[in-house]
């Protein structure tokens, strides 16, 4: 069977998106240490992030770690991925979605003393929408399992 | 018995078919954009956490599946142009692209308006949000492209390349959640997994989502049905349309 102009139009498009595809697979991995929008706190921790330029370190803000200054501007947390911490301050207006416990990602530059002064904070939320109700028993059912593992 | 599939490759069998579809698929979009509506703003509860702020996702994710879907289908029908030589199909692809282009910049628009009470940032680099704006740019490329050349298949030809190679963006759109940390939130809805959100939320979302696709279609009917007449202008049935029109 001779093979028909329009086939072979079909295998080099196929062809041509199989390449395509493949020289985005090897560029996107080049570039993967580029492409990250933030660091973790192990990371910083580790010493994998960028040195002497602002970085983002992105987590959990540890709950009890908000502190305001006496200004009323001044704030002090920690941001946590649940096995390190960096304690964060930050001068400026915290956005809505700022809460303890939840995410946040926070732009600046790592102090001598170990603080990240950042210049920037922005809240990461989830991808859990409820109504309130809800966000309430479940908040009631998961403390009531806790006490039920706590006791010794 | 053998279905003659491309009975309707042909704009001359395709135009007045298209106009018998065009009214059900509009119909349809305007019943459950009224319906998705209803339930997304009266009926949907409030948010635990953003308040009544959320209430964005009923026009930002199905604004941003659409944008998604239609560059495929776009480059699908922009490939069997190519590979067949079908005018139709490259009519087609042409006739996507603008609608395509105006439901990303409406996620990119929606998500903006929302992210600077929520996020604290009008617009951040991250990979999310820069993968959606190059598929803006794909859009806006083709339609320039497609335009600037004078000769409708060569115009059809240069289209479809570029709209081949684009098709990469789609999946780094969709994964980029999932590869790289983002500020932007993964997806509340996945293959195989309960979706993230109350019942309710759920479906003004989805509902949403199917008027969008309905209005897509509707709109891209009523486009290629325009380019078809501008294109096949010389063709022997436009002359007879027009001919039938004014008698």
């Amino acid at each position: 069977m001779a093979i028909k102009a329009r086939h072979k139009r079909f295998v080099l498009i196929g062809i041509g998106l199989a390449l395509v595809g493949l020289a985005a697979m090897l560029i996107l991995n080049a570039f993967q240490s580029n492409m990250v929008f933030f660091y973790t706190p192990t990371q910083v921790e580790k010493g994998e992030v960028p040195k002497g330029t602002s970085f983002r370190i992105g987590g959990l803000v540890v709950p009890g770690s908000l502190k305001r200054g006496d200004d009323g501007l001044t704030v002090r947390f920690a941001i946590t991925d649940t096995s390190k911490t960096v304690p964060v301050i930050y001068k400026g207006v915290l956005p809505d979605l700022f809460k303890e416990g939840k995410g946040v990602v926070a732009q600046g530059k790592v102090g001598d003393n170990g603080v990240f002064t950042a210049s920037e904070v922005l809240a990461k939320h989830d991808e859990n929408y409820m109504p309130p109700e809800a966000a309430e028993a479940l908040k009631r059912a998961q403390a009531q399992s806790k006490t039920l593992i706590m006791p010794k | 018995m053998k279905i003659n599939w491309f009975k309707y490759s042909s704009p001359q069998t395709f135009y007045p078919l298209a106009e018998k579809m065009i009214p059900w698929f509009a119909w349809l979009a305007a019943i459950l954009a009224v319906a998705g509506l209803y339930i997304s703003f009266v009926m949907a509860p409030t948010d635990f956490q953003q308040g009544e702020a959320y209430r964005i996702i009923f026009v930002h994710v199905p604004a941003a599946w659409m944008s998604m879907v239609i560059y495929i289908v776009m480059a699908a029908w922009a490939g069997l142009g190519l590979a067949l030589n079908a005018r139709l199909s490259a009519m087609m692809a042409q006739a996507l692209a603008p609608t395509g282009a105006i439901f990303t910049l409406l996620a990119l628009v929606t998500g903006s308006l929302w992210g600077k009470p929520m996020w604290g940032a009008w617009w951040v680099w991250d990979a999310r949000l820069t993968s959606e704006l190059i598929l803006l740019f794909l859009y806006l490329g083709f339609i320039a492209l497609q335009s600037s050349i004078d000769d409708p298949r060569r115009a059809d030809r240069a289209g479809a390349l570029l709209a081949l190679v684009g098709v990469v963006n789609v999946p780094i759109i969709y994964f980029s959640v999932k590869w790289w940390n983002t500020l932007h939130q993964g997806s509340s809805i996945n293959m195989g997994a309960a979706p993230k959100m109350a019942a309710t939320m759920l479906l003004g979302m989805l509902l949403m989502a199917l008027a969008f696709w309905m209005y897509t279609v509707a709109v891209a009917l009523m486009r290629v049905r325009c380019i078809m007449l501008e294109r096949e202008r010389s063709a022997d049935w436009v002359k007879a349309l027009s001919l039938g029109a004014k008698s």
